[in-house]
């Protein structure tokens, strides 16, 4: 029995040894939860050659997905999280999920100042600013503008012309875009939820008469792609980065701009309540913010970076995409996601679900 | 004769292997026919042709004179006990008498009446109820045997059916399968390797051997009169040895056996056979008999006798089938049955004894067959 | 004594694994699903206990169609995997060749070697207006433009038998193997037809088999979540789908639990009922097969 304890006591001795070793190394561990494309692999080893005690963790996630893990741990398992900016605010609130950023840290001389100043005031909570712009690009439209070059509105989808020809993905964005298409403003509507449950009613009238016309409801960015580069759909609502993506294959493939305002969302940079690597969070933060990061992030996913010039930064093919797109007239248009208030998600969840659920005609 | 069965010239073909060879063969109306033969004679291949199961290559199978061979299994008026019984695990002893009744149509009153009446018939009264299960195997026996005979078939097919019984419960169940035969008054065919199930139940027994029948007859026949070698050794027990025609004399010849002193006997099968022909020579122990040596000088062969001298070797009691293990002084062992249990307590092993057996009851066949 | 305690030491090992797994992995999250589904929500960060989350099921019309929706399909899908399953079970234990038993096992068992997705992306390179199907049929001439063949039910249900038909065809195999041939063969001496064999012998017999495999089947067609929601197209509800939405997309835990309970509580329903219904007991089908 002595010889039992005796050799616990080693094989504990050891292990803990082994443990202070690591400890000794100082090796930190940055544990990012972001989108796809947001750390591209090259991007991570150039930030570990410049920080060689971090060591990076990359887990890739979707606004939900981000929310509902951090709600499970209350915070906890992640270092630096990307909500996107109108997704703070109210989780925040409801689960206690983040904490306050200390701007200190940041070079927010780089953002741009709209950027910064617009998602600041929508993550503001008690005088405490919870996040930072990275990245912002906008939902709108895709069309084969050989196929569908009159494609301009949101209603557009729904155009018999187009029957069994269009998509779009069944979440919150239609709704919002079907909203504005006809003529409501439903960011206005949050603040009188009766008012914005009326738009909805309303929307999902419009969306489920307009079931006949989607061929189906995508789910991803993948099959999106397929749908549209196979030809089995002409236009569809998208996120821009898959129409660029897209355009450097053909051409004739353009984000198009709905008439009423592309959606715009910016992808934040928020450190979880029980984040454990604050100062790596900030030096990575700071690191992806400089220029030819940028240019590289940008590359793969499609986005522009918060920072000032940041189209000029974007690889050319990307650029070029985007100048195709956007005129100044339409990036003056542009449609920023509000803070969606508590009680709007189930309001949305539930219209949803509803148009899901209809049958058409 | 009236037939229930007849085959003429059945023929099977597996792959290379010709399992059944041209057998041809009737089997009279109301009797217990036994199929005897090793395992891989074809005899299993021939019932299951009978059962409709296999198509012959070629030939004829006619059931109550009438051909069967394009009439499927379900139609033809054979049943069958399997190997394994094949009860119905899923039904108790009432569903499965009734199944067959209820696959002809056969209506509610009609059906619980004949169930009834044929557990009478195989003294398991009220036993219709139970499940499979619960029975013993004896009682599954006869349950599968009154699952076919409430049907009232021309000819009831048994498969080795005591295979799986113990040997009491065989012992036992041989005469109660008899029995049975004859309460029915159904023809019985019979399958089997166990030559002891064969005569003791049959009124005739088909040998076969290699797709072949060797050998029809009355057990009485197989056992006295074997036509072939085969049937000798198979049918029964016996001495056997090998040896050479040295010469004959009318309907006796000698042989000069191979490793011990020349016998006389005679030709099996009425075979023919040359001088100098290499024989085979059978004799059964209940045909030598035995008496001790003693201090007595050698006793003269009786005539029309072989005779030989030995020691005993050891004594096989078993009741009233004790025999006798003689070594003889060529180093032969000769089994010799014991006329009654009682004259085992006499012997010792070691004693000198003199054998001696007729020569009529010494067969010889030509052992190239 | 020491020999004693050894053994009892090595029995209490032996049965940890099983005990830990039924407790850390089925028994607490689902009491903690039941108990997440017994709060309601009535401000942010403040809840107290009651069943409105069950009243919102029963009042939303969306919500238990879309569960009776899944269990029809479900109960759609188990009766044709049986009738697709059975004669190839029956064919891979009764007819096919000792040798080729064992491949042809192995052939039913390739879909599981590829996970889901790949298995429902397969489905759409086939199905999809510019796919295979769609191509060779127009080659051939029997159509003279591209036919869409996804998005609708009858491919959800496709999908769904070809995901989940070993596990109908595994339970099938192992009890029609036990089934003695000579079963069949009295069958037919004693009279029986071929309808009759099989529904008198062959199935009464391979009962045990199929209720295992129709529970199994019915139970990973209810829950499943991929084939649906990536072969359905626009009004294929599923009730896991509905979970996810409830969980992930509208960040209510509450109602999302309540839904996995009543899908528990429902499916359990319909295996109970289709044990009672085929006289059948729990420990006599899936325990054995």
């Amino acid at each position: 029995m002595n010889g039992m304890k005796a050799k616990l006591a080693i094989g504990a001795a050891v292990a803990l040894g082994l443990m202070a070793r690591t400890d000794g190394a100082q090796a930190e561990t940055l544990r990012l939860l972001t989108w796809g494309s947001y750390a591209p692999d090259k991007v991570i080893q150039m930030f570990e050659e410049k920080y060689p005690d971090i060591n990076v963790e990359v887990t890739f996630s979707n606004n939900e997905e981000m929310i509902a893990k951090l709600r499970a741990t209350g915070g906890g398992g992640y270092d630096l999280a990307q909500p996107s900016h109108d997704r703070v605010y109210a989780a925040q609130l409801e689960y206690d999920i983040y904490k306050p950023l200390d701007l200190s840290k940041i070079d927010t001389s780089v953002m741009d100042e709209n950027l910064l100043s617009g998602v600041k005031a929508n993550t503001t909570i008690e005088g405490e600013v919870y996040s930072v712009p990275h990245q912002w690009g906008t939902s709108g439209l895709m069309a084969d503008v050989t196929k569908a070059p009159e494609l301009k509105s949101w209603a557009d989808l729904c155009d018999p012309k187009y029957k069994g020809k269009t998509s779009m993905r069944l979440k919150r964005t239609i709704l919002l875009g079907t909203a504005f298409a006809m003529g409501e403003d439903p960011f206005a509507a949050y603040s009188d939820l009766d008012k914005y449950q009326q738009i909805l009613d309303e929307v999902a009238v419009k969306l489920i008469e307009c079931k006949d016309n989607i061929k189906t409801y995508w789910q991803g960015g993948d099959d999106l792609s397929n749908l549209m580069l196979s030809g089995e759909i002409v236009a569809s609502e998208t996120w821009d980065s898959t129409a660029y993506r897209l355009f450097s294959e053909n051409q004739n493939i353009r984000f198009i701009p709905p008439e009423t305002g592309a959606l715009a969302w910016i992808d934040t940079f928020t450190i979880p309540r029980k984040g454990e690597a604050d100062d790596a969070a900030y030096k990575w933060i700071n690191f992806v913010l400089q220029p030819e990061i940028v240019t590289m992030i940008s590359a793969s996913s499609g986005a522009i970076a918060a920072v000032q010039g940041g189209v000029g930064l974007m690889p050319d093919d990307k650029r070029a995409a985007v100048e195709a797109a956007f005129d100044d007239e339409a990036i003056a248009n542009l449609k920023f996601f509000a803070n969606i208030p508590p009680g709007v998600e189930d309001m949305e969840g539930k219209t949803l679900e509803k148009i899901k659920a209809a049958t058409a005609n | 004769m009236e037939y229930d069965l007849e085959c003429e010239s059945v023929s099977k073909r597996f792959g290379s292997v010709l399992a059944v060879d041209s057998v041809s063969c009737g089997i009279p109306s109301g009797s217990f026919f036994s199929i005897l033969g090793p395992s891989g004679c074809g005899k299993t291949t021939l019932m299951r042709m009978i059962a409709g199961f296999e198509e012959p290559d070629s030939g004829d199978t006619r059931i109550e004179g009438q051909s069967v061979v394009a009439t499927p299994p379900n139609r033809r008026n054979v049943k069958m006990v399997f190997q394994h019984l094949a009860l119905f695990p899923m039904m108790n002893v009432g569903e499965n008498i009734a199944y067959g009744l209820r696959c002809r149509g056969a209506d509610k009153a009609e059906i619980a009446r004949r169930i009834d009446d044929v557990l009478e018939r195989i003294n398991l009264p009220g036993v219709a109820h139970r499940e499979i299960h619960q029975l013993s195997g004896g009682q599954k026996q006869r349950i599968a045997i009154a699952r076919c005979m409430v049907l009232e078939p021309a000819l009831l097919l048994l498969d080795e059916p005591l295979g799986a019984l113990d040997l009491k419960l065989r012992e036992s169940m041989k005469i109660e399968l008899k029995q049975l035969q004859h309460r029915f008054g159904t023809t019985f065919v019979y399958i089997t390797h166990d030559q002891s199930e064969a005569l003791v139940m049959s009124d005739h027994v088909a040998v076969m051997r290699n797709g072949k029948f060797e050998q029809v007859g009355s057990p009485q026949e197989l056992y006295r009169h074997p036509q072939t070698a085969f049937v000798a050794e198979f049918v029964g027990d016996s001495n056997q040895w090998h040896g050479r025609v040295a010469g004959r004399d009318g309907s006796e010849v000698k042989v000069e056996a191979d490793d011990g002193p020349p016998v006389i006997g005679v030709e099996g099968g009425g075979q023919n056979l040359a001088e100098g022909a290499a024989v085979r020579v059978f004799v059964r122990p209940e045909h030598i008999r035995m008496q001790p040596l003693g201090a007595a000088a050698e006793p003269a062969p009786e005539p029309g006798r072989n005779g030989e001298q030995g020691k005993i070797d050891s004594l096989l009691f078993n009741g009233g089938n004790s025999r006798v293990l003689v070594r003889t002084a060529s180093d032969r062992l000769i089994e010799v049955d014991l006329p009654d249990a009682d004259s085992a307590a006499e012997l010792r092993e070691g004693e000198d004894v003199a054998l001696s057996w007729p020569r009529a009851r010494t067969m010889c066949f030509s052992s190239s067959e | 004594m020491g020999s004693k305690d050894a053994r009892r030491l090595f029995l209490i090992l032996l049965f940890m694994p099983f005990a830990l797994w039924i407790i850390l992995l089925i028994a607490l999250p689902n009491i903690g699903m039941f108990i997440l589904s017994l709060q309601e929500k009535v401000g942010p960060r403040v809840y107290t206990y009651g069943i409105a989350n069950y009243v919102e099921f029963v009042n939303e019309p969306i919500y238990w169609n879309t569960l009776l929706r899944t269990a029809t399909i479900s109960l759609l899908v188990t009766a044709l995997t049986l009738l697709i399953g059975f004669p190839v079970a029956y064919y891979i234990a009764k007819i096919a060749k000792k040798q080729s038993k064992g491949a042809l096992f192995l052939l039913c068992l390739i879909p599981l070697w590829v996970s889901d997705l790949v298995r429902a992306f397969g489905w759409i390179l086939l199905l999809r207006e510019t796919g295979v199907v769609s191509g060779a049929l127009q080659w051939l001439g029997l159509i003279d433009q591209p036919v869409e063949l996804l998005y609708n039910d009858v491919t959800v249900v496709i999908g769904l038998i070809y995901t989940v038909i070993l596990f109908m065809i595994v339970p099938l195999v192992s009890t029609l193997d036990g089934m003695d041939d000579s079963l069949v063969e009295a069958g037919f001496n004693l009279g029986g037809g071929r309808a009759t064999v099989l529904r008198r012998i062959i199935i009464p017999y391979a009962m045990p088999g199929i209720v295992a495999g129709c529970i199994v089947v019915f139970m990973l067609t209810a829950g499943s979540y991929l084939t649906p929601i990536l072969l359905g197209g626009k009004n294929s509800m599923w009730f896991t789908e509905q979970i996810y939405d409830q969980f992930i997309t509208r960040y209510n835990w509450e109602s999302g639990a309540t839904f996995g309970v009543l899908l528990l509580v429902f499916t359990s329903a319909v295996v109970w009922l289709g044990l009672r219904l085929s006289g059948q007991t729990l420990a006599g089908t899936v325990a054995k097969s």
